[in-house]
């Protein structure tokens, strides 16, 4: 081996870490370790200055090695390593020592501070000793794209793709695409009706030839890496023959079991073989096995009496199809806080309360009603209540707020007013008005003649047949109890209940309060801890159709990127074999979870599939004789850093 | 001893995945914590080896700190249960050797939980503190005069507590 020659550069990072650390006094430090040649502080080493400065002294010194105390790895080890390539050095050659993240941020006195840096540092010089180089390999980019979740979003990532030329996949679990906006009435702020503008693009995905739609479907399963992933979908029995079905109708007006329709969020009735909605895509019936009768008790089999092209075909089963893609789109949206939690709010109780999207349905010509906005005894209400902000903002339920509420709330009360003509109160906390011709809604249902209360209506009660609100009206400095005749929950957006379960099958995060977890939170929004998975619209965070859109054809963009590229970057960092200690005791084969280690049945030994493996190093933490390691992170390099840590 | 102006040092062995970008966090967010912690990144929590653990005490470490993905969200799928499997053999080591149970903490920090890998440093150091520096055993039994009291007993590893080692990848072979 030749020389090894150390180059460390300690980064002020301006003053977010020379506030903390004496950085000069760190790199004197470092200057004296083993094996280092040159030891500097700077500036800024992500600027560019900094970075020649390694590529001169590379150069100049005959580094072979180089340690930057800087910011986390996470952050600037590519950087770096791009820097160490360029000057003619293995990317491989180097290592970050975490001084800011680890260290100025998060500790109070300059002492402790620069004996934790120079700790680190040392730690890092001990391990970049034992590197070796390593070469990235790559691999072809499948180009299929897998959209899991047929809202707003997910259709419009989809049709961004599939105007590229490339081939996509929906899959919704529900019998129809479209999601939380197909239940709208109108949308707010321009109070354009939400299937106007929603059904062309539904029907457009329906009918593009690189789009392929499974409906009532699910992922169970996804293995491989970006580029390449085996991803299982269970497509549920529709019990209808999709091939055969012209959605003719027929079979759902003679069906003769009732159901709460559940697209009516439970006001209207639909039947046991249905179309969610008129405008559904595709517009083809699905059998609800739980309450039809056939399948409940044997006996009926009217719809398959009835339908003129058999397609009818009760003895369907679930199918199981794996296909292979190279990028996955999360959109799977989010679902509203279950209003029976908060027995204050009277939801459940009393009959004229309901909730935001009972109150879309009812006001949609194709709901319940018709369209009507009626009391449970037919008659039209005289006085409406909305209120804001139901279990968002509010410590006992979500903390957060659910960004779009206040928007909808508006649109609520406005449709409220335009349908009944009676008076309509509205009870807030603040207003939130933050997009684009948002404040100029306001304003305009402002002039409407809507009563404002700035106070959280924070119960509803029932006195001798009649609804009262109780809120403490901010503004008059008084608690008020308002007489109305049927009130609106905006309730909170809160998770899907299958979240935990969607996140881990696609190895998404989590944030604290459910959603799904983005790389960074400005400036990596749709990329999560996977690479090749990307997350979009309401499954991240409530948003509005907007910011849902937005989002949607940036997952698109980033899809198409990796897709662009053609080959995917596939790390070193994999696990290797010694032969000639391995002992065939064929532990790391049980325990690899990708089954990415095989057995040599002639050498007796373990054998690595380097294209299947991840590096976790699952397998060379429990290699009894040693044989077993990581690129990158061995056995050496782990325990010199260890060593070297605590010498400080 | 006093231990007053006792301040252990305290290794931290953290997945890349969360705990490693949970601590991250922490500093993202400013929350500060004691500088008794240095932190070792490994890819999964799953690669952490019980030779890491004695390493780092036989290098003088007070305390150790193993830190991975939430169980059910590794990202490898189930690296942190194998560590979770080690760590009763960890602990029964440990225990052999005479270093005190306090002295080794596996934890669950996502990338989210900045403030909770703050907490869970701080309360460490304060353990610690309570407890003492680490001293290896053969220096402690040389201070023990006659009658004082008896060495530690090895403790063994019960057999159902190998069979869970086993099972988790913590002990290779037969
Ligand atoms: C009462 C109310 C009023 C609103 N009014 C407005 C408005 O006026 N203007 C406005 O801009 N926004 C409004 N919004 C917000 C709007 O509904 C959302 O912005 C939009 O629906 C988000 O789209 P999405 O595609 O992200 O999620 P979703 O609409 O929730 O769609 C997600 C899709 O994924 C499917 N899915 C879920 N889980 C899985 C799974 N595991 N596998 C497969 N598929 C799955 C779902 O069935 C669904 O089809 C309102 C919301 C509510 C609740
Ligand atoms: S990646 Fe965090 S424990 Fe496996």
């Amino acid at each position: 081996m030749p020389d090894v020659r150390i180059g460390v550069y300690v980064c002020h990072c301006g003053s977010n870490i020379a506030d903390k650390v004496d950085c000069a006094g760190v790199a004197e430090f470092a200057g004296g370790l083993p094996k280092v040649t040159i030891a500097r502080d700077y500036q800024y080493m992500c600027a560019d200055p900094g970075q020649d400065l390694i590529r001169k002294d590379i150069k100049d010194h005959k580094l072979n090695r180089v340690v930057v105390a800087s910011c986390s790895p996470r952050m600037h080890e590519p950087t770096f390593r791009k820097t160490l390539e360029s000057a003619g050095l293995n990317a491989y050659f180097f290592e970050m020592a975490n001084i800011r993240e680890h260290v100025s941020w998060v500790t109070e006195g300059r002492e402790q501070a620069t004996e934790k840096a120079k700790a680190l540092v040392a730690a890092a010089v001990a391990r970049v000793f034992y590197h070796e180089p390593l070469y990235e390999r790559f691999a072809d980019m499948n180009k299929r794209t897998l959209v899991v979740g047929g809202g707003i979003a997910g259709i419009e990532a989809a049709l961004k793709i599939a105007a590229s030329g490339n081939q996509v996949v929906i899959v919704e679990k529900e019998p129809s695409i479209g999601g939380n906006m197909a239940k709208l009435d109108k949308t707010f702020p321009t109070l354009d009706c939400s299937a106007c503008i929603l059904t062309p693009k539904m029907v457009a995905a329906a009918q593009d030839e690189n789009i392929t739609l499974y409906t009532y479907a699910e992922v169970e399963k996804v293995e491989g890496y970006v580029g390449n992933f085996q991803v299982t979908i269970r497509k549920k029995a529709r019990s209808v023959d999709m091939d055969k079905c012209t959605g003719c109708g027929i079979c759902y007006n003679k069906c003769p079991a009732k159901v709460p329709n559940e697209f009516d969020e439970g006001l209207g009735m639909r039947k046991a073989i249905y179309v969610p909605f008129p405008q559904a895509v595709p517009n083809k019936p699905v059998i609800d096995r739980q309450n039809c009768t056939y399948f409940q008790k044997g006996k009926c089999g009217v719809c398959s009496k009835v339908c003129p092209t058999g397609a009818v075909d009760y003895a369907q089963e679930d199918q199981l199809v794996t296909e292979d893609f190279g990028a996955i789109i999360v959109s799977t949206g989010f679902e509203t806080l279950d209003p029976t939690l908060g027995p204050q709010w009277g939801y459940g109780r009393y009959d004229n309360v309901i909730t935001a999207l009972q109150f879309e349905r009812l006001v949609n010509a194709s709901g319940p009603t018709q369209g009507k906005v009626v009391l449970k005894d037919g008659t039209v209400p005289k006085r409406v209540a909305v209120l804001h902000c139901v279990g968002s903002r509010d410590l006992n339920f979500r903390e957060y707020c659910s960004r779009f509420c206040c928007m909808s709330s508006l649109k609520l009360a406005h449709l409220a007013k335009e349908k009944t003509g009676g008076e309509v109160y509205s009870f807030y906390i603040d207003m939130r008005a933050f997009g684009k011709g948002y404040e100029e809604f306001y304003n305009r249902v402002m002039e409407e003649g809507i009563h404002f209360i700035r106070g959280k209506g924070t119960e509803v009660i029932q006195r001798a047949g009649e609804l009262f609100v109780r809120t403490e009206d901010t503004l008059l400095g008084k608690y008020r109890e308002v007489p109305v005749d049927l009130v609106v929950l905006n309730v909170a957006t809160v998770p899907r209940a299958d979240a935990e379960k969607v996140a881990q099958t696609f190895g998404i995060q989590r944030s604290p309060d459910g959603f799904f977890l983005e790389a960074h939170v400005k400036l990596e929004p749709l990329k999560t801890a996977t690479d090749g998975v990307f997350i979009a619209g309401g499954c991240q965070g409530p948003k509005d159709i907007p910011d849902s859109v937005s989002q949607g054809a940036g997952a698109a963009a980033e899809a198409l990127s990796l897709i662009e590229a053609g080959k995917v970057k596939i790390s070193p960092v994999v696990a290797s074999v010694d032969e000639a200690r391995c002992g065939g005791c064929k532990a790391c084969l049980a325990l690899c979870p990708y089954g990415a280690v095989d057995f040599d049945d002639e050498k007796k030994v373990a054998v690595v599939n380097e294209a299947v493996c991840k590096g976790c190093g699952t397998c060379a933490a429990s290699c009894a004789s040693g044989a077993m390691g990581v690129r990158h992170f061995t056995d050496e390099q782990i325990l010199a850093q260890i060593g070297e840590v605590l010498a400080v | 001893m006093k231990n007053g102006d006792f301040e252990p040092r305290i290794v931290g062995i953290l997945c890349n995945w969360c705990s490693y970008a949970g601590a991250d966090l922490a500093g993202i967010s400013r929350i500060k914590y004691p500088a008794n912690i240095r932190i070792i990144r490994v890819m999964c929590s799953g690669r952490v080896e019980p030779t890491f653990v004695l390493k780092a005490f036989a290098e003088g470490a007070d305390g150790v700190l193993v830190s991975g993905c939430h169980p059910g969200d590794c990202h490898y799928g189930e690296g942190n249960y194998k560590a979770y499997a080690r760590k009763v053999l960890i602990e029964k080591l440990l225990h052999q050797f005479g270093i005190e149970k306090e002295r080794f903490k596996l934890t669950w920090v996502s990338a989210n939980e900045g403030e909770r890998f703050a907490q869970i440093v701080s309360e460490m150091v304060s353990e610690i503190k309570e407890i003492g520096p680490y001293r290896p055993p053969r220096e402690r039994m040389r201070e023990l005069q006659p009658g004082a009291g008896t060495p530690p007993a090895p403790g063994w590893l019960a057999e159902e507590e190998l069979e869970t080692a086993v099972a988790g990848g913590a002990v290779a072979g037969e």
